[in-house]
């Protein structure tokens, strides 16, 4: 059998394909320029090319593809959120990761093993309970449950009454997923180049030119290059290119730090997270145990790993899990997140005219990527913002109509 | 564990602090548009480079400014907020018929 895969290895009727375009020079002109080579850009510019026939089309991305927030998240994929327009816009996302390795004929590993938060207080339940209507209203599996099912659910769970926070009860959703999020983004590219989209890695954009309220060219690292608009989907780096621009977001920048261990046993199915104890913990299919919670106290442009982080995620992570105490971590890394006072994103129009926005995704992006592709190509290509991102405009600061997501997001992923 | 200076307190854990936002001039609320208003409260310049900010001295609520580098994470330097400071805010609204 190893000998038969070296036969196709070697043989000259089976070349190696290139998933990518291999790099090449920037034209003079693309009908739509992205800025951000991660999951979401790749996904818009999937959409334009396979569903609206846009294919003069460049991703310009300073890294490398999907090296941003895309190769930094926990993969958690759910929509049980809280708002109407929240829940509406995750769990369509939610149906189209349950295609995607279809949709691409290429595995993103997507795996619907649920997800499971618990409640340690009776204010916890009470939101738990308004969540849990909200969602089934929406057609989204969740469901509170009591400490017998959680612990059927979970077996290994602590489901001690003498612990510090002891479990009171559970938000359980059987729509909880997780993906693999660097195959989540080459699918996308891939199957965008395969359209003709290009792909330019090592291409920053340093400046954008702006006349008469139109974007018109972008300078990059290398060379000018002019075009018809230019979506931006950077996700930490959001406030620094829209100035670009001359657009103010409402946005700060935060670390969000996570961290995962030599990989163990299968002994843990569904994703366990507990916003009063700021962690959650899942097992992926390797093995590996992957840990994270909340943000970094204060602001900062920095993806270093910090010991108060890895002490207290590890405290909160022994107090659900005790049996992982004798755990070896592997790696902990953290990502830039563009943080908004409401826990939405911001998508759709700007006040520049073919200039649109794809930011705000903090902490809760990953999830978004399929849906983020198929509304901000329609926008692009049509101009008229599909319903499901209406709430999402930046407009909505300036009229006090923010979308507040905040109750559903305290474990931030 | 990471110090910062409090100007009246000393070297503290940073874990007794809380960050309190970019340092901003307050557009005068009796004058400005809502929409003033909402850029004031809700937009930032996020900036990757020396900022100045509000942080708490949580333990004794002592409100104070820093200047930071936001890529370094270097602390440049702490201030009492009366170098800025030299007059009362004055917040009361005009007097509105309820
Ligand atoms: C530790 C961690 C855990 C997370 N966990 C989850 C989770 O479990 N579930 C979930 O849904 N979300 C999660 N997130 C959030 C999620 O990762 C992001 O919201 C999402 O990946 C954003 O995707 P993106 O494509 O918009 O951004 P990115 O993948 O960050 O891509 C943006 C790209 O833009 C490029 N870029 C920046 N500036 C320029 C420029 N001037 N010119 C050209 N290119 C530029 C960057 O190099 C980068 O590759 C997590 C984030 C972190 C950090």
């Amino acid at each position: 059998m190893p000998f038969g895969l070296l036969k196709y290895g070697l043989s000259k009727n089976y070349p190696a394909k290139h998933h990518f375009t291999p790099a090449k020079e920037l034209k003079k002109h693309y009908d739509v320029i992205i800025i951000g080579g991660g999951g979401h850009g790749a996904a818009i510019a999937y959409n334009l090319a396979k569903y609206h026939g846009i294919t003069n089309v460049a991703i310009l991305e300073k890294s490398y593809l999907g090296g941003g927030n895309t190769a930094r998240n926990t993969a958690v994929i759910r929509s049980n959120y809280l708002t109407e327009a929240g829940v509406k816009f995750y769990s369509e996302s939610v149906k189209l990761f349950n295609n995607l390795s279809n949709e691409f004929n290429y595995n993103v590993m997507m795996e619907n093993r649920g997800q499971l938060t618990l409640a340690h207080s009776d204010a916890a339940i009470r939101s738990f309970r308004w969540r849990a209507e909200v969602n089934q209203h929406l057609g989204v599996r969740s469901e509170l449950v009591d400490r017998q099912t959680i612990a059927e659910l979970v077996p290994n769970l602590n489901m001690s009454e003498d612990s510090r926070f002891p479990i009171m009860a559970g938000l359980w959703h059987a729509d909880g997923a997780t993906a693999r999020h660097d195959a989540v983004a080459w699918g996308y590219a891939k199957g965008a180049c395969d359209r003709g989209v290009e792909l330019h890695q090592l291409t920053e954009v340093e400046d954008i030119e702006i006349t008469n309220g139109r974007v018109t060219a972008v300078k990059t690292n290398r060379g000018r290059v002019e075009c018809g608009s230019v979506v931006q989907a950077v996700a930490g780096a959001s406030s620094i290119v829209a100035k670009k621009a001359g657009i103010p977001l409402p946005i700060h920048c935060y670390p969000l730090q996570a961290m995962v261990t030599q990989p163990y046993k299968p002994i843990l199915t569904p994703h366990v997270s507990s916003p009063q104890v700021h962690v959650y913990v899942h097992q992926t299919s390797r093995g590996e145990f992957v840990i994270g919670g909340g943000s970094d106290p204060y602001p900062l442009y920095n993806t270093r790993a910090t010991l108060d982080q890895r002490e207290s995620l590890s405290a909160a992570a022994l107090e659900l899990f005790p049996f992982l105490s004798q755990a070896r971590l592997l790696r902990q890394w953290a990502g830039t997140t563009d943080m908004t006072p409401d826990y939405s994103p911001i998508m759709g129009l700007s006040p520049v005219e073919n200039y649109y926005l794809d930011a705000g995704w903090g902490t809760w992006g990953f999830k978004a990527t399929p849906i983020c592709g198929v509304t901000m190509a329609e926008l692009v290509a049509t101009k008229k913002v599909p319903d499901l991102i209406k709430p999402f405009e930046l407009e909505r600061f300036y009229r006090f109509e923010q979308v507040n997501e905040a109750g559903a997001t305290a474990a931030s992923h | 564990m990471k110090l910062l200076t409090c100007p009246l307190n000393g070297k503290r854990n940073i874990s007794e602090f809380t960050y309190g936002g970019e340092y901003h001039v307050m557009p005068d609320h009796r004058t400005s548009s809502a929409r003033d208003w909402a850029e004031h409260v809700f937009f930032h310049d996020n900036v990757a480079g020396l900022v100045t900010e509000w942080w708490c001295h949580s333990a004794s609520s002592f409100w104070f400014l820093a200047e930071r580098n936001t890529i370094t994470d270097e602390v440049i330097r702490t201030f009492k907020a009366d170098e800025i400071y030299q007059q009362r805010v004055e917040f009361t609204a005009p007097e509105t018929e309820v």
